[in-house]
């Protein structure tokens, strides 16, 4: 009964804190792109914008919910729900830390732990063009269903180099448990660098990973690989036929997809949960220090404001930085620290904080920095064309990943 | 809990294997038949084969059947107009429909081994490594031959579709 209450407690806290990164995900976006198209972006509901988001949300699910005459009823009314699902399936399995031991339990930092996990995210993440594809099809109109038809064929284009691309690692690794792969990549190599997998020995794993983010673009059809949604072509293709919150799920399910795919990057090639100093080094107060100089950065602007507002608003992000950087200096020093208190309930607290807050920030850090590469490449590059798309994909993309599975696996072989 | 979503998936299996025959749409069909795959996967992962659960969404829910959606659409196929039921099928249809479960289910009880039957989460030595020894020692033959085989039938799909643009 335990596991049920912990399985319960587990979904609660990664449902409520995945909903509101998939929110505020279209916030930074918003404002990542407008500051490089030297812009401010959002900045009038709330401070600087941060309430965007949930005004963005009621909207959305206020606004009337039109539905064309023309369109097939039953797989029009299916599609979203289709998307968000498969969508969102894929985050239960991913680890975010090691096995813990709080309060005398233990458990994974993941929702589940099967033997097959990155098989399980290939599957889920296959299943994900059904709802791309019905919404095309049902939408009953020809802009649309090109959308669906381009999604569906580029998604099977692209499946085959990522698999390739995911394989490459996973025979180095010799696992397919999720967990497992991050804590085969812990240690370190002659005492600092890393032991990730694109760092891996023999034969790092740099191109393995730079084809897999290729293929995760097309397969979460972000920019330069949106065909499906190609704005001077289709008019917003697969979505053209879908208002308010229908609208929204495809969008939801865009940014569930970005999210899962980084994870994966993050778990197969940049050593998941592990730091990218050895603890000797004094990683353990990065966290700590990061969050730190962000508040004084904060308290800086604040006593010299750009703006009128900012000399309001910038103590208060300054306040809540300071916060959480003594939040981590607790978990970077405080075993060490309350240990020699003797207070039994106190160690335990801050022992939790430890085990989970660590491992939690470094996996955090380096899906948010893939998702700002997401975000980056988006403002950067233009558009592909449709046939190049395909090109790409069968006569670059599907020999490159072959070869560099043969090299790595020649390697595994001989080392 | 274990026989409570055995009986849900199994259900959910059942009820899509009707609904893709009953169904008039080609589209409805082919999502039918997904549900089919995905429930069967879960029944799979239930019984402990966690492979091949995964290998079946893989494969058959995500490669195969994305084709046949996207091959439905792209020909833009209709609903099937309904056949004319001649009176024949009308009235020994759904006899001879049960002469055949019967005797089906005849054999099946006959031929199967009396074992200790099947248990949930029983099915042990069927993981990747298994899998993959086996299929490269004992079973090197018949994998070969179904991978040429599979060659030839990608060799013969190139050279039916080149024919129709000369």
């Amino acid at each position: 009964m335990s596991y049920f209450v912990l399985a319960l407690i587990k979904t609660g806290i990664v449902v409520g804190i995945f909903m509101h990164v998939l929110a505020y995900l279209q916030w930074i976006e918003r404002k990542v792109i407008a500051h490089v198209q030297l812009r401010v972006g959002p900045r009038r509901v709330g401070p600087h914008g941060l309430l965007q988001p949930l005004a963005d949300v009621i909207k959305l699910v206020t606004k009337e919910d039109l539905i064309p005459s023309h369109v097939n009823k039953v797989f029009y009314y299916m599609a979203p729900f289709v998307a968000v699902l498969f969508a969102l399936i894929s985050i239960s399995v991913i680890p975010f830390g090691p096995q813990i031991t709080v309060w005398g339990i233990t458990t994974n930092m993941s929702l589940a732990d099967p033997s097959i996990g990155i098989l399980f995210i290939l599957g889920i993440s296959g299943m994900g063009v059904y709802g791309v594809a019905l919404a095309g099809w049902a939408s009953n109109n020809k802009y649309s269903l090109m959308g669906g038809l381009r999604s569906s064929a580029q998604m099977i284009s692209y499946e085959l180099p990522m698999a390739l691309a995911i394989a490459a690692p996973l025979l180095i690794l010799n696992t397919l448990n999720l967990r497992e792969i991050g804590d085969m990549q812990a240690g370190y190599y002659w005492g600092f660098i890393p032991k990730w997998t694109i760092f891996q020995m023999p034969f790092p794993q740099v191109i393995s990973f730079i084809l897999f983010m290729i293929a995760a673009f097309a397969e979460t059809n972000r920019i330069p690989f949106d065909l499906p949604e190609a704005e001077n072509e289709l008019v917003a293709g697969f979505h053209t036929e879908y208002s308010s919150m229908k609208f929204a799920s495809f969008f939801m399910a865009e940014y569930a997809n970005m999210v899962t795919v980084s994870a994966v990057a993050t778990l197969l090639f940049l050593g998941a949960w592990h730091p990218i100093l050895p603890t000797t080094f004094g990683s353990a107060y990065i966290p700590a220090i990061i969050h730190i100089l962000a508040g004084v950065v904060c308290f800086y602007h604040a006593s010299q404001p750009a703006r009128p507002f900012d000399r309001y608003t910038l103590p208060v992000f300054g306040v809540i930085f300071m916060g959480l950087g003594s939040v981590f200096a607790l978990a970077a020093a405080g075993p060490d620290l309350v240990s020699g208190i003797g207070n039994a309930a106190l160690t335990d607290a801050v022992s939790a904080l430890s085990q989970i807050l660590t491992p939690l920030f470094w996996f955090c850090g380096k899906v948010l920095a893939i998702l700002f590469v997401f975000i980056w490449v988006r403002a950067t590059l233009p558009r592909f064309r449709y046939d190049q798309l395909m090109s790409f994909a069968w006569t670059f993309m599907f020999p490159a990943a072959l070869i560099n599975l043969f090299i790595t696996g020649l390697l595994v072989a001989l080392f | 809990m274990d026989a409570i979503l055995f009986l849900v998936f199994a259900a959910i299996a059942v009820i899509c294997g009707i609904n893709m025959v009953v169904q008039k749409h080609p589209i409805a069909s082919a999502l039918s038949l997904v549900g089919v795959m995905a429930a069967l996967a879960a029944l799979y992962l239930l019984l402990g084969g966690e492979f091949i659960a995964a290998a079946q969404l893989v494969v058959y829910s995500g490669a195969i059947m994305v084709l046949f959606v996207f091959v439905i659409m792209l020909l833009n196929a209709g609903a099937e107009k309904k056949s004319i039921i001649r009176p024949w099928g009308k009235y020994f249809g759904a006899p001879l429909l049960l002469v055949f479960f019967g005797i089906m289910s005849f054999v099946v009880q006959r031929m199967t081994p009396a074992s200790d039957g099947v248990t949930f989460g029983g099915f042990r030595g069927a993981g990747p490594r298994e899998i993959g020894q086996s299929l490269f020692t004992v079973y090197l033959l018949p994998f070969e031959v179904t991978s040429i085989l599979i060659l030839i039938a990608i060799l013969g799909a190139i050279v039916l579709a080149r024919k129709e643009i000369d």
